[in-house]
């Protein structure tokens, strides 16, 4: 009965995983939110978009019960977001994969995942609006993309990742001057 | 005594004294001058005559503009652009950042030598970070700028990079003797690199560090040169002049945001016009808990800090 398709099917839509959370990355193609905002790609792991590629209805099927996933174990093991209670298909849409939901149901595409975020972080989300959280590039008086939530943020462990800093300056003592130049 | 050495080269040869120089040295009397003012041969005719920015018209600026491109060619081996944008009317540039967020990974500093063509050695860096202990909040005596632990942020600690504050009231040209330094519309300090002599009153001025001495020649790797660059701004500079923090003039001038802005990983740097009620900046200082460094200097700087949280 357990076979390994039915494990499989409808395992929730875990797509992103964690590469280079701490430093957004170069946006390779951009794309535009239902209200207009550009934003990059979200850092989907190489390949597992669209997940509907898999998760049509129909090599497997859809398995909304809490359990230990088959695939997608690695976020399983990773997520720390929230409380512990915290599953899946909260965010991630059982019937339309290629989407996520907000708590009310209502579709929210990939793009756009900063409205999910914002439903417990409000905070966040009204001051990523204004510019004071996030980042944004581009021109400060013309066309700029935000970085989602997710580019800096990794949503199953939001928590942001330490850094190893860049090398410390040099100390003056340290400065070398050769007469007519430091050569 | 029997052969008497010309003072100085013929027209078009290449200088090569101990003070490094390269110019082309023109045998007139004012290069003499010039060079007995410097003790050495650097100065180039066009140079030792040159106004201070402010007072160039039009015309003589392209013709130092032009020399100054071909003399960075000849020096890196490739074209530099040498811009003058001026000031954007409407615009009073402002910068606040956020305590909350930064990290100290200082990718912001080594953004800033890139874009900037800062001496690689001796080694010039405009921002610096300073490492703080939480349990002392803002207190320079508490603060270390050499911290280099593997991993950032440390424990109990917070993070503080200083630049130039880009000051309303900046002491720095008040105290210049020469006129080499001097706030702009758009509200960036800048130096004219060809006019300083050097003196440093303006570094011990800034109560912020932010002003830096060329004690040395200058080195920058032609690769690692940045063509593009403002006269104000990140042109190459020589030995014995001061440098500092312009906002990016050749990038913000031009709608960019600064270098620093584009690299922070933690976001924790905002930009933008002052005069504008809808940029982030005014955003920043409307709706968050905002200070002054070092406030009670009234040297009122445009560089703001804030928490985010
Ligand atoms: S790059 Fe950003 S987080 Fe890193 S030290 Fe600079 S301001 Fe702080
Ligand atoms: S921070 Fe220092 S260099 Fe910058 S404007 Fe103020 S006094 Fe001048």
């Amino acid at each position: 009965m357990n076979t390994r398709p039915i494990r499989f099917a409808g395992l929730a839509l875990l797509l992103l995983t964690a590469p280079a959370f701490a430093s957004p990355p170069e946006q390779k193609g951009s794309s535009v939110t239902p209200e207009g905002i550009e934003v990059p790609k979200p850092p989907f792991t190489e390949g597992i978009f669209p997940c509907t590629s898999c998760h049509d209805g129909k090599q497997m099927k859809v398995d909304t019960r809490r359990r230990e996933l088959g695939m997608h174990s690695e976020i399983q093991e990773q997520l720390h977001h929230g409380p512990a209670t915290r599953w899946c298909l909260d965010c991630h849409d059982a019937s339309s994969r290629d989407y996520l939901h907000l708590a009310s149901g209502e579709k929210v595409s990939f793009n756009a995942s900063y409205l999910l975020c914002g439903q417990c972080h409000g905070d966040k989300l009204r001051d990523w609006r204004m510019g004071i959280h996030g980042k944004r590039t581009g021109s400060w008086n013309g066309a700029k993309q935000y970085l989602l939530c997710v580019n800096c943020h990794n949503p199953h462990s939001p928590h942001f990742a330490p850094l190893k800093p860049m090398p410390p300056p040099t100390r003056p003592e340290d400065i070398k001057l050769t007469k007519g130049g430091a050569q | 005594m029997t052969d008497p050495k010309p003072i100085h080269p013929p027209a078009g040869a290449v200088e090569s004294s101990a003070c490094g120089g390269r110019r082309e040295f023109l045998g007139t009397a004012v290069a003499t001058v010039a060079m007995a003012l410097t003790g050495c041969g650097k100065l180039s005719k066009e140079e030792f005559l040159q106004h201070n920015f402010r007072e160039l018209s039009k015309d003589e600026l392209q013709t130092i503009i032009a020399r100054l491109e071909r003399e960075y060619e000849e020096k890196y081996h490739k074209a530099v652009k040498v811009g003058n944008e001026p000031a954007m009317p409407g615009v009073i540039f402002g910068y606040a950042l956020d305590l909350s967020r930064c990290i100290g990974c200082r990718r912001c500093v080594h953004a800033c030598v890139k874009e900037n063509n800062q001496s690689r050695d001796p080694q010039i860096q405009w921002i610096r970070v300073l490492e703080m202990d939480k349990e002392e909040g803002v207190n320079i005596q508490h603060a270390e700028q050499y911290y280099n632990p593997e991993e950032v942020p440390r424990e109990s600690h917070f993070y503080m990079p200083v630049q130039c504050q880009q000051c309303k009231r900046p002491p720095c040209v008040k105290v210049c003797p020469v006129g080499a330094t001097w706030k702009e519309k758009d509200g960036i300090v800048v130096v004219d690199y060809n006019w300083c002599i050097g003196c440093r009153y303006c570094m011990a001025a800034c109560p912020y560090g932010a002003r830096h001495f060329n004690w040395g020649e200058p080195h920058l790797e032609s690769a690692d040169v940045n063509p593009a660059t403002h006269y104000l701004g990140n042109r190459p500079r020589a030995k014995g002049v001061v440098e500092k923090c312009t906002f990016c003039v050749q990038r913000t001038r031009n709608g960019l945001y600064p270098a620093c802005v584009e690299i922070c990983p933690t976001g924790s740097r905002k930009f933008g016009n002052l005069l504008d009620a809808k940029s982030e900046i005014r955003q920043v200082l409307e709706t968050k808990r905002v200070f002054k460094f070092k406030e009670d200097l009234n040297t009122q700087p445009t560089f703001f800090y804030f928490y985010g949280v």
